[in-house]
């Protein structure tokens, strides 16, 4: 192990941590350890072992192997609060907090200020007043703000100030920057700076390299569960970074683009598209072979044009074009008709019915679309040839769907669009939840699609995902489409289009 | 940006103001002041009337404050999540207990009321446990609990059952001052509640168990026990509502629960309030406005001697109307 860039005292040990889930190891053998004052970023991809490691920290599982030492004192925990009482606390991105309620009963909830059974409010306001002027010095929040009513940014700060309410020793922060706009990413750091000064050790999880550069110390790279090393910043580069993260070069990791040849005709088209006050002005066009990447912060309206592309909130002016012809797409029902499929960000509760097969599935969309006797039906469809197509890997066809890993369900989800001949495809965070190994198969499979004449819309949030997949990249803000870049457009490309900041950081 | 101390008198007023309209009962009292003008204009040119008649008032009032009563329960248990279909029952069970206790003696008020009460106080803490424990969903539970709570009924008594004494109805048809006892009753249980639910720790883990059972658990909250609290506050106000109602008839009778439908009223006035059935939001306030708003009507269809039907179907229109309405600003909100 290198030196630490800190020399302040050790906080926490975590040695040959393992944790199976139903056999599966998702850990094994990994150590950590977090000093005071440092920031120690955790880097890897979505299924190498980072938020497991995390929830065994925080309390929320318990390690089957392995030791945690806090201060020196070897710990277990039984609940969330037992890691919370002893110092640590964690920021998910998903926020822990109550929408309806305000922010001094968010912070002090299940611990509130009283005089009897009286919560004692004004005692609760100026505390959680003191602890906003420590991390929102402009004072953009106050105490009786309901958290609905903050801005993601805000909510996040209530986040760290009810860290701070706990006297927490280590503050977890899991991708805190996922959909902030690089303002907001300053004013973050400028926070995190802060809690190092106090003394804190912080765990900084984030897959987003340039702002380890910044804001860590120290970097522990997991790759399949496994430790992969822990190096101090200054003393390593980017593309070691990644290759260490990936176990391989980028240029290897996804397929080649669509070479000039492969591209074909306009398959979809959009003229002056309008979504009222969600989407304006939206043009653009997608080719057979082609894979269009669709980026941008998060709610820079994205999601909204997969909905207006597959009717499920269809566009209120403008016209949409399949084949050069103008079609109406007002539900989902005429796009699938249409030949359009959505492969939806959230599969489980919308791409697929877990408590049915593999096979009926498959088969959704296609029944749902046939009428009786329609001749129009296409041949009966193999469900077998449909697997091997997508390249299922399951025990049996007639398995409910829930229990398959989250790449066989999007296998499954891709399947059934395969089903109804569908030619343009919607996916929206196609590798999101999956295991890296799983990833570079559903991007595989992408490809050969556009191969085989399909046009492929691809949203992500996934910087190297986009890069990497997309022949062309549209990239959005607030609602409107900002730019359109090449491939071989730079990360930093994107997220001055997305946001309209210059990043501040030379990457 | 809201010390509100710190800025000049009408910046302040006008913060204030923006917090009234933007807490999420404010709707709903605009409705009860758009529908009241209309009822009442309606009824006074109809009827040649005012529309707060003493006699249309006194007709529907101890139905008005019965079910307030009983709402304010229901309001609790609905922020944390759950629902209670037993009260309807309940209520029957505390009349005729109370007034066979009694039994037109004075000396035995006491006693009726204390047993009534833990009656009521078991029912809840059953309902509760039956939900937090066997985790059976709460619409089932005390739709059970109902069911069970008929079938005591129907096997003790067949009619009205024993008398409470006319101290009792002092509870019914008394004045304290210049104020009926009703509204004094009715008032204690608004204020307790709203005590509980704004200011006590109790009230705000309701709101946090409701809002999201996995964050009050994160947060240390001991969710069953919220729950069960908020199921034995509920089962307590119908105790008070069946007593009230004995007070008022003179004798408990196994009907005038379900007759008197409180179970799906009470919670039609919880939702018309703003309250959410899937919880972590409203108030007392809002339950209050729901309550008045269906007494409104009462009084306006019944002065304009409105076919019942339609009345109800009025209702219905009412109730699915503003719920859609929250459920669109809710929406709205989140875009």
């Amino acid at each position: 192990m290198t030196q630490p860039a800190t020399d302040g005292p050790l906080l926490l040990q975590m040695s040959g941590i393992g944790k199976s889930f139903f056999g599966v190891p998702v850990l094994s053998d990994v150590d950590f350890e977090l000093r005071a004052g440092e920031v120690h970023a955790v880097l890897g991809e979505n299924g190498a072992g980072k938020s497991t490691l995390m929830k065994i920290l925080s309390g929320a599982y318990r390690p089957d192997a392995g030791t945690i030492t806090l201060e020196g004192q070897p710990v277990t925990f039984r609940h969330p609060r037992d890691a919370q009482i002893k110092g640590i606390s964690i920021i998910y991105q998903e926020f822990n907090l109550l929408p309806e309620r305000t922010v001094a009963q968010n912070i002090f909830l299940g611990r509130e200020p009283r005089r009897g059974p009286i919560v004692d409010r004004r005692a609760m306001d100026s505390a959680t007043g003191r602890l906003l002027a420590q991390v929102d010095p402009s004072g953009t929040i106050a105490p009786d703000d309901l958290v609905a009513h903050l801005s993601v940014a805000q909510q996040q700060t209530v986040e760290i100030a009810k860290a701070l309410s706990f006297d927490s020793r280590i503050l977890v922060m899991d991708e805190p920057t996922a959909s902030l706009s690089p303002h907001e990413v300053e004013a973050l750091f400028g926070q995190v700076r802060v809690l190092q000064k106090k003394g804190m050790g912080i765990v900084y999880i984030s897959h987003r390299l340039r702002e380890i550069y910044e804001v860590a110390d120290r970097v522990t790279v997991l790759r399949d569960g496994r430790k992969v090393a822990t190096v101090g910043v200054t003393e390593t580069n980017m593309s070691d970074l990644v290759r260490m993260m990936v176990g391989r070069d980028l240029e290897d990791y996804f397929p080649p683009h669509a070479t000039s040849e492969e591209l074909g005709e306009v398959m979809m088209a959009v003229r002056d598209g309008n979504v009222t006050r969600r989407l304006h002005d939206i043009n653009f066009e997608v080719r057979a072979g082609e894979i269009l990447g669709i980026g941008g912060l998060a709610g820079s309206g994205r999601s909204g044009l997969a909905e207006a592309l597959f009717g499920v909130a269809p566009f209120d002016s403008g016209a949409i074009e399949l084949g050069g012809e103008r079609v109406h797409i007002r539900s989902p029902r005429q796009a699938v008709r249409r030949g359009v499929a959505f492969l939806t960000e959230d599969r489980k509760a919308e791409g697929l019915v877990l408590s049915l097969s593999i096979r009926n599935n498959m088969l959704l969309a296609m029944r749902s679309m046939g009428r009786l006797l329609d001749s129009r039906l296409p041949h009966p469809v193999s469900v077998r040839e449909l697997a091997a197509n997508v390249d299922l890997r399951a025990t049996s066809i007639d398995q409910e769907v829930r229990f398959v890993s989250g790449g066989n369900q999007q296998k499954v989800v891709l399947a059934k669009w395969l089903a109804t001949r569908s030619r343009v495809f919607i996916f929206d965070e196609p590798t999101r939840g999956i295991d890296v190994g799983a990833k570079a198969g559903i991007h595989d499979l992408m490809r050969s699609l556009a191969r085989r004449g399909a046009a492929i819309v691809m949203i992500s949030s996934e910087l190297p995902e986009l890069l990497g997949m997309s022949d062309r990249i549209l990239v959005m803000r607030n609602g409107s489409i900002q730019g359109e870049l090449p491939s071989g457009a730079t990360e930093d490309d994107v997220m001055f289009m997305a946001t309209g900041e210059k990043a501040s950081v030379p990457a | 940006m809201t010390d509100l101390t710190s800025l000049q008198p009408k910046t302040r007023l006008v913060l204030i103001g923006r917090k009234i309209l933007r807490a999420g009962s404010a709707p709903i009292f605009v409705v009860l002041g758009v529908i009241y003008l209309l009822a009442s204009i309606v009824v006074s040119v109809a009827n040649e009337g005012t529309l707060l008649s003493i006699d249309a008032l006194e007709s529907v009032l101890s139905r008005s404050v019965g079910l307030g009563i009983v709402a304010m329960g229901q309001t609790c248990v609905l922020i944390v999540g759950s629902i209670d279909l037993s009260v309807s029952y309940l209520i029957s069970v505390s009349a005729t207990y109370s007034s066979a206790i009694m039994n037109d003696d004075p000396n035995k008020m006491a006693l009726g009321v204390v047993v009534v009460l833990a009656i009521g106080a078991l029912v809840g803490l059953a309902n509760g446990l039956v939900i937090t424990k066997l985790r059976v969903n709460p619409f089932v539970a005390t739709l059970g609990m109902s069911f069970i709570l008929s079938g005591v009924l129907n096997a003790s008594f067949q009619d009205y059952s024993g008398a409470v004494p006319d101290q009792f109805q002092y509870l019914a048809y008394g004045y304290f001052g210049p104020i009926l006892v009703p509204f004094i009753l009715l008032g204690g249980v608004v204020a307790a509640v709203w005590i509980l639910l704004r200011y006590t720790t109790m009230g705000h883990h309701m709101y946090a168990v409701g809002g999201s059972e996995e964050v009050a658990r994160l947060s240390g909250i001991k969710s069953h026990r919220v729950i069960i609290a908020a199921h034995v506050i509920c089962a307590l106000t119908a105790v008070v509502t069946g007593l009230y109602l004995a007070a008022r008839i003179k004798s408990g009778a196994p009907w005038i629960g379900p007759d008197g439908n409180y179970s799906l009223e009470s919670i039609a006035a919880v939702v018309l309030g703003g309250t959410a059935l899937s919880g972590g939001r409203g108030g007392v306030w809002g339950t209050l406005a729901g309550v008045m708003i269906l007494f409104v009507l009462d009084t306006s269809f019944n002065s304009l001697q409105v076919d019942e039907f339609l009345q109800n179907v009025a209702r219905g229109v009412i109730i699915i109307g503003a719920v859609a309405v929250y459920t669109y600003r809710i929406n709205k909100r989140r875009r």
